[in-house]
């Protein structure tokens, strides 16, 4: 195909906006399904991604319009891939930027949007469900004008439910986008823009050809990982896998490698041929990190074998998912996960639960410290348990965060972002009614109810976002719990200093009231070194009686008190103090956390 | 069954009321007067299956209920004239069914003991508990027992009861010391879940659950001050007035038990008569045993239960005896928070050892060997 009869695209909204119904109005009105094959929103194929409503792993789509091939790139939805979004945004010309009429510009479709025209792509703006009772096309007409530097004539208006203004947007993409460049005839490069683990075939790399081409059986080089394979099949979706001689310049498809692991190629490198292949990789691969982290322990401790099977598989669909085996004095055997962030530990943990039937306890998520101990020593730290009491310095992750709110909230927002320790940077007025706020926050601080106070302050009116921007030295703590004395390491926490106080005075009252009483006075502290900040007494029984036992009592009895000593036996001990695990888990568990 | 002739404690179940009160979990019949008769023929006809199982002295004779004292007055004398002779025998009776013939009747026929089931002397918490007498009958039968010349009368009283005051609780005890019972047998309301009681009073009792924490300690205190011995958990008495029969379980002495849902304990094997009267008097009308479920306790069992026993106690037990079944870590934890004490070789409970009985048997007790539980099962 000449490459001025290509044009490669995304979709590019907020979540709920209708990218997936668009979607499907293109494969439609292509004829690239008929109806009766229609499924609704084909891309999101797994379960997981129809039921949230948003996209986890990146696809491609070819349809041919008009005599123009159409690759459709989708992109996830969320905060936590914005690399992954990037990566499958370069592999693109343009975007179909997608806004609800009667929600108008939201915190991703800014996300989106900027990173869009940071990748130097042409915006085809659109806002959808005109049909809506609520719908308020002229103003949110407006508001995409204004963002992206349009006429608002030329923001077409659609109703993707409905399929009305379809095909407008069709011919605007074909119209408005630039052909790809490239040199079809230099050595092969193509950028991974995802990847896909396949059970019976391995990964499966997503690519965007840029120069010269690859046939089937060549060998292939990932220039970043050093990786080689033979390339065992080329191909593109249509939407079903179509297998095809050579993958071209300009074009869009995916290539099966053969490779047992998803880590060998990741998103973002560049693949070559193995023999005089490219020298130079297409710009800005990046190794991602995980930011977010936190213990995931079976609820039965019998099914840790499982867990780790389970983890393993999952990796090899989800490079960016971190782990290694953790023990707990608290939760017994687990591992120590890390995440791109707060949603994607979420999904992790669903897979988990719904895909490998496993019940799990996911502890109070915490962020990477990285640490320079007294001796100079510099170190990264994923777990308090793990943090050094004494120490150089501390830095920890910052975020630019932006949040799109109605005027009357501003002030809510702001004093939520001065509570949680962050920074203004500026703000502006979207519209009339909206504005957008742009703070710079510690991670930590979002990662510890955030979601649910800013939800809760702005009446669920807020839209958020944040992208990682670096690391900040900050004045932190290790605060530990102590039980009648005793240093119980699976409830140590990282607060800023200030914090300290308040978050051990809740911690220990929220352990007192789960701790049953015990025959002796229980000191419950929270101590930053030997300094406790804050205490409380669980207060020693005063009787605990079976109050008549004559001879037609005694089995009874005796089995109470056998159940009894069994219940201990379920106990957790610290020192002389009898913990029941639940109160652990009040504690420490994520959905336990809500205060 | 052996004839080993080893048993010197009888229980007879007399499951008769007027009215079922509301907290009450015995196994009990209301009213059926005209049944009385049948049911002593039955008694008695147990008794003789099982006489061979008691010794040629027995030391104790407890009559329980139910209301014993409702039982129509000839079929309790004939079942009392036919009852062996003992040391100790009691009935326990209800304040408004004990008149001076009543109490007369007793006393002949050689009751030694009666047990008043007086519970409170507070009439709007004896309308709580749904008893019939009031508080004036509760002292009249307590001398028309005196007038028949019984010189070991024992009160039970409940306290915890819903709407009661730790004041409320302490004129309740001066009332029944007013009356200079030999014995006292103070319980805690126990609100059994799911019961109509707690339906209606389990919010209530919620409510009073944190001044309830001391109302034990006030009950032991308030005795202990004027004399009396706390030497069981919920038992109290004078000087040389311990309940024999009852001592005789908390010793893990061997027990004969008559009637419908009593338990016999005799050579580690444990027996309950089923708890229907009908399956009961047709088995005995036919010279059959009644229904029952049986229970073996192995040795471990036993010590179990006889340190769970003994631990109520006043006195200490000797420590070889349990060895096998106690903790020895949790034996020094528990000395170290001074709950236990040990001495030349006998373990006992401390004071505050004995207001957290449970947690500290329970705590001593050590893991249970997993044949047992088998067995248990």
């Amino acid at each position: 195909m000449p490459l001025d009869r290509i044009r490669n695209f995304s979709i590019v909204a907020h979540i709920d906006h209708g990218k997936s119904t668009l979607a499907d109005r293109i494969l439609e009105l292509t004829e690239t399904l008929s109806e009766r094959e229609m499924r609704e929103q084909v891309l999101d194929s797994m379960e997981l991604e129809r039921e949230r409503g948003i996209t986890i792993k990146a696809q491609a789509v070819r349809v041919v319009w008009k005599g123009h091939q159409l690759n459709l790139i989708d992109t996830p939805g969320h905060v936590d891939f914005t690399y992954e979004v990037s990566r499958a945004l370069q592999a693109c010309e343009g975007a179909v930027l997608l806004v609800d009429a009667a929600q108008g510009i939201q915190a991703q479709t800014l996300a989106n949007a900027y990173l869009a025209i940071e990748n130097g792509l042409e915006i085809v703006p659109v806002v959808n469900k005109i049909d809506l009772p609520q719908a308020d096309p002229e103003t949110t007409a407006t508001e995409i004008a204004d963002l992206v530097g349009e006429d608002p004539e030329r923001v077409l208006r659609i109703s993707a439910k409905t399929g009305a203004g379809i095909e407008e947007v069709l011919d605007a993409i074909v119209e408005r986008m630039p052909a790809p460049s490239g040199e079809p005839d230099a050595p092969a490069r193509a950028l991974v823009f995802d990847s896909a683990y396949d059970q019976y075939r391995g990964v499966v790399a997503f690519v965007r050809m840029v120069d010269g081409k690859f046939g089937t059986r060549e060998n292939v080089r990932a220039m970043a990982a050093g990786t080689r394979f033979e390339a065992e099949e080329l191909g593109f979706f249509s939407p079903g896998r179509r297998p095809t001689p050579t993958l071209e310049a300009g074009e869009v498809g995916y290539v099966v490698t053969g490779l047992k692991d998803v880590s060998r190629l990741r998103v973002g490198d560049t693949l070559t041929a193995a023999r005089n292949g490219a020298t130079q990789p297409l710009p800005g691969y990046k190794d991602v990190k995980p930011t977010v982290f936190a213990g995931l322990y079976p609820t039965d401790s019998d099914d840790y074998p499982d867990l780790r099977d389970a983890l393993e598989k999952l990796k090899l669909n989800d490079a960016s998912l971190f782990y290694e085996p953790e023990t707990s004095q608290a939760l017994g055997f687990g591992f120590r996960c890390g995440f791109l962030g707060l949603l994607h530990m979420e999904i992790v943990r669903e897979r988990l639960e719904r895909e490998f039937d496993l019940d799990l306890l996911v502890t109070a998520p915490n962020v990477a410290y990285r640490v320079t101990t007294q001796k100079g020593e510099e170190i990264e730290v994923h777990s308090p348990a793990d943090m050094p009491r004494e120490l150089e310095r501390v830095e920890e992750p910052y975020i630019r965060a932006t949040t799109i709110v109605p005027k009357d909230f501003v002030g809510s927002v702001m004093e939520l972002n001065t509570d949680r320790r962050g920074r203004f940077d500026h703000m502006e007025y979207l519209s009339e009614e909206r504005v957008l706020l742009s703070y710079d926050l510690p991670l930590a601080e979002i990662v510890y109810d955030y979601y649910d106070q800013l939800k809760s302050r702005t009446k669920g009116y807020a839209s958020f976002d944040y992208d990682v921007v670096g690391f900040e030295e900050g004045d932190l703590v290790r605060l530990d719990v102590l039980l009648a004395g005793e240093p119980v390491d699976a409830l140590s926490l990282v607060v800023h200093r200030q914090n300290a106080h308040p978050r051990g005075k809740a911690l220990v009252e929220r352990l007192r009231e789960e701790i049953p009483r015990q025959m002796f006075d229980v000191p419950v502290q929270a101590a930053i070194g030997s300094r406790i900040v804050a205490r409380e007494t669980i207060k020693a029984k005063r009787k605990d009686v079976l109050a008549k036992c004559y001879g037609g009592d005694v089995t009874r009895k005796r089995k109470l008190l056998e159940r009894q000593k069994k219940g201990k036996k379920r106990m957790k001990q610290v020192g002389s103090v009898e913990v029941p695990q639940e109160a652990f888990l009040a504690v420490l568990n994520l959905d336990g956390d809500k205060r | 069954m052996s004839a080993s002739g080893g048993v010197r404690h009888l229980y007879v179940h007399l499951p008769f009321c007027a009215h079922r009160c509301g907290y009450c979990d015995f196994v009990t019949l209301v009213g059926k007067r005209e049944g009385h008769g049948g049911y002593v023929d039955a008694l008695l006809g147990e008794l003789e299956l099982e006489r061979d199982l008691l010794a040629e002295s027995v030391e104790t004779v407890f009559l329980g209920g139910g209301t014993p004292t409702f039982t129509e007055p000839h079929e309790l004398k004939r079942l009392l004239d036919a009852l062996p002779t003992a040391r100790e025998v009691t009935v326990e009776a209800n304040p408004e069914t004990v008149t001076a013939t009543l109490a007369a009747m007793l006393r002949e026929a050689g009751v030694t003991r009666v047990s008043l089931g007086a519970q409170t002397f507070d009439p709007s918490l004896l309308a709580v508990l749904e008893r019939r007498a009031g508080p004036d009958d509760i002292r009249r039968a307590f001398y028309h027992l005196r007038d028949a010349s019984f010189d070991n009368v024992s009160l039970d009283l409940i306290y915890g009861i819903p709407g009661q005051t730790s004041s409320g609780l302490r004129q309740d005890l001066d009332q029944a010391l007013a009356l200079g019972p030999e014995h006292l047998s103070c319980y805690e309301l126990e609100a059994k879940p799911g019961t109509r009681f707690t339906h209606a009073w389990g919010a209530e009792l919620a409510g009073q659950e944190a001044a309830m924490e001391g109302y034990f300690e006030l009950v032991v205190d308030t005795l202990a001050a004027v004399g009396y011995r706390w030497y069981e958990t919920a038992n109290f008495c004078r000087e040389g007035r311990r309940a024999h029969h009852n001592l005789g379980y908390w010793l893990g002495r061997d027990y004969l038990g008559l009637g419908i849902g009593a338990v016999s304990t005799v050579d580690g094997l444990r027996w309950r008569n089923a708890p229907r009267l009908p399956p009961y008097l047709g088995a005995l009308a036919a010279g059959r045993q009644p229904p029952r479920e049986l229970e073996e306790l192995d040795e471990h069992t036993r010590a179990v239960e006889r340190l769970m026993l003994g631990l109520r106690l006043d006195e200490p037990l000797p420590l070889d005896e349990f060895a096998e079944v106690l903790d020895l870590d949790a034996l020094g934890r528990l000395e170290e928070l001074g709950l236990v004490a040990r001495e030349n070789g006998s373990l006992g409970l401390t004071r505050r050892g004995r207001f957290l009985g449970e947690g500290v048997t329970a705590e001593l007790i050590a893991e249970i060997p997993a044949k047992t539980l088998q067995l248990n099962r």
